[in-house]
């Protein structure tokens, strides 16, 4: 007997619709829409290199664990996409968005190296169809002491890990963003510097990478990942400040040391390897005990790993997190 | 000078706050108003401080005396955008819970700095009447120095507080010396010429 499960509502469903309605430029994309259904009819394949793809819709979401979901209120679109940190794309909160259409995410690929048995380039397409795409709706947890939440759409980044078998030798993966200045305008240095070294990097012990709250994001609010939240594919760890989860991914590689990670090269007193939310241990300059909820006035108190210590605490069993931060 | 250029220079300097005004009434603020609030009004009173601080060099370079008139309002208009700033960074920032700010205050040099520059600017600001200029005299003169710390306090506090992208903060460094710097210069060359003259008087006639 066939017995059908009924589709869950996604979240993007519940959100008011004049949210959605503005957002959306709702004539400009029903008309791209409409080209490319007719283009898809006619045969021609309008996923030539140098297009965006953002804003296009995702489909056959499935529902993550709902443990894994935050109930609290998911922040609108346009503040997701309005307020970014990815300095290769500019350093002020909006220059993401401004310098977005230099990002383009065709051709893309990802190449997984290292200690694994076997190595190999994965292309974008490839990726987006590796594991079932499911949304999930996190807190995000800026070292600047903001927080916002967002609904994310990927898979765990575990799926991908299984596929390419590590050795017993991979204790670490470091991640690599596209070094690319023509398509990442501000990689290109000025009289004053660069902000970080080029190509940014980050990493995670191999036990962080496999836990399942951490995933591989292609997407957000049902929608392909926009280029100034990381396009076409970016990292999702939640319980650690946002700087950790990389952006537009070209490389992993599955390592046996600790591996260096930008934000941890540049100032290594003030942002460490593991970088796990902690409200007792304060940035140098300034307090981690508050945070800013964007769309909200007063602060609120930041819980231990983001609220996901049930989750992830374990992990960090016996380790002193004052000392790792 | 002509009668308008005063008042104009007067307005033109409220056009950051009524743009801040305006963009806050239409919701424009972006994600995060607070932080566009206390940013802006920041860097505005960096800004005047600056342009106070360039009013006796460019009135020296270009010979137009009549600059000084404006070097009070300038002044003034920097301490009207750092109490926006301060009031920012209490009412709306930490919402009037005395017991955090004192402790940010204490606890976070780039705080402290702001902090610092801001008790610098209380007593300049107070001082600046017609009236207290000359009862205080020679006095008055000494006590408007604090500002050259004022203006270095004010760039340290943002300077430490940027996280990585150093190029604005090292900007209005530049800025700075080059002012400070001029000040300097005319200072030493003014030693020396005395010194020179003194030498020349004094050196024994043949």
């Amino acid at each position: 007997m066939l017995i059908k499960k009924p589709v869950d509502i996604k979240s993007s469903e519940i959100t008011p619709k004049e949210l959605y309605l503005n957002r959306r430029q709702f004539i400009a994309s029903a008309s791209a829409v409409a080209l490319a259904a007719g283009a898809a009819l006619a045969g021609i394949d309008l996923s030539a290199p140098g297009e965006s793809l953002a804003g296009e819709k995702l489909k056959n979401l499935k529902k993550g664990p709902p443990a894994y979901d935050t109930s609290e209120k998911i922040n609108s679109f346009k503040d997701i996409t309005s307020y970014n940190n990815f300095y290769e794309l500019g350093v002020d909160k909006g220059d993401p968005e401004q310098n977005a259409k230099y990002l383009t995410t065709r051709p893309w690929t990802v190449t997984v190296e290292g200690e694994v048995k076997k190595p190999k380039t994965l292309d974008i397409d490839g990726i987006m169809k590796l594991s079932p795409l499911e949304e999930r709706i996190y807190r995000l947890r800026c070292v600047e002491a903001w927080s916002i939440v967002i609904p994310w759409v990927g898979f765990p980044l575990s799926a991908l890990i299984n596929q390419v078998e590590p050795t017993n030798n991979a204790k670490f993966i470091q991640f690599v963003t596209l070094h690319d200045p023509k398509r990442m305008p501000a990689q290109k240095p000025s009289i004053f510097g660069s902000a970080l070294e080029w190509p940014y990097v980050e990493g995670l012990r191999m036990d962080e990478a496999m836990h399942p709250l951490t995933l591989l994001s292609v997407g957000l609010y049902g929608e392909v990942l926009p280029a100034q939240n990381g396009a076409p594919v970016r990292l999702v760890v939640p319980w650690k400040y946002g700087f950790k989860s990389i952006k537009s991914i070209v490389k992993l590689r599955f390592v046996e040391k600790q591996p260096a990670a930008s934000w941890n090269i540049m100032q290594p007193q003030e942002y460490g390897f593991y970088s796990n939310v902690n409200p007792e241990v304060d940035h140098p300059r300034w307090s981690q005990a508050t945070e800013r909820r964007i769309g909200e006035f007063l602060r609120r108190k930041t819980l231990m790993f983001n609220g996901y210590g049930e989750q992830v605490a374990s992990l960090y069993k016996g380790m002193d997190l004052k000392k790792y931060y | 000078m002509s009668n308008w250029l005063k008042p104009s220079v007067f307005l033109v300097c409220l056009v950051p706050v009524s743009q801040l005004a305006y963009r806050a009434y239409n919701a424009d603020l972006g994600a995060n108003p607070i932080d566009t609030i206390t940013r802006f009004t920041g860097s505005w009173a960096l800004i005047f401080l600056l342009s106070s601080l360039a009013v006796t060099p460019l009135r020296r370079i270009t010979g137009w005396n009549e600059l000084i008139k404006f070097r009070r309002m300038l002044g003034l208009y920097a301490f009207f955008y750092a109490l926006l700033h301060f009031s920012t960074f209490v009412g709306l920032d930490h919402f009037f819970d005395l017991n955090r700010i004192a402790k940010d205050i204490l606890k976070r040099p780039y705080v402290t700095a702001g902090f610092t520059a801001f008790m610098m600017m209380i007593p300049l600001a107070l001082t600046s009447t017609a009236r207290m200029i000359r009862r205080l005299g020679k006095r008055w003169q000494q006590l408007h120095r604090l500002v050259y710390l004022a203006a270095v306090a004010g760039v340290i506090h943002f300077y430490w507080l940027v996280k990585a992208d150093i190029s604005r903060p090292v900007q209005y460094g530049i800025v700075l010396t080059l002012l400070l710097g001029y000040r300097l210069l005319v200072k030493w060359s003014s030693f020396f010429a005395t010194r020179l003259t003194l030498k020349a008087l004094t050196a024994p006639s043949r």
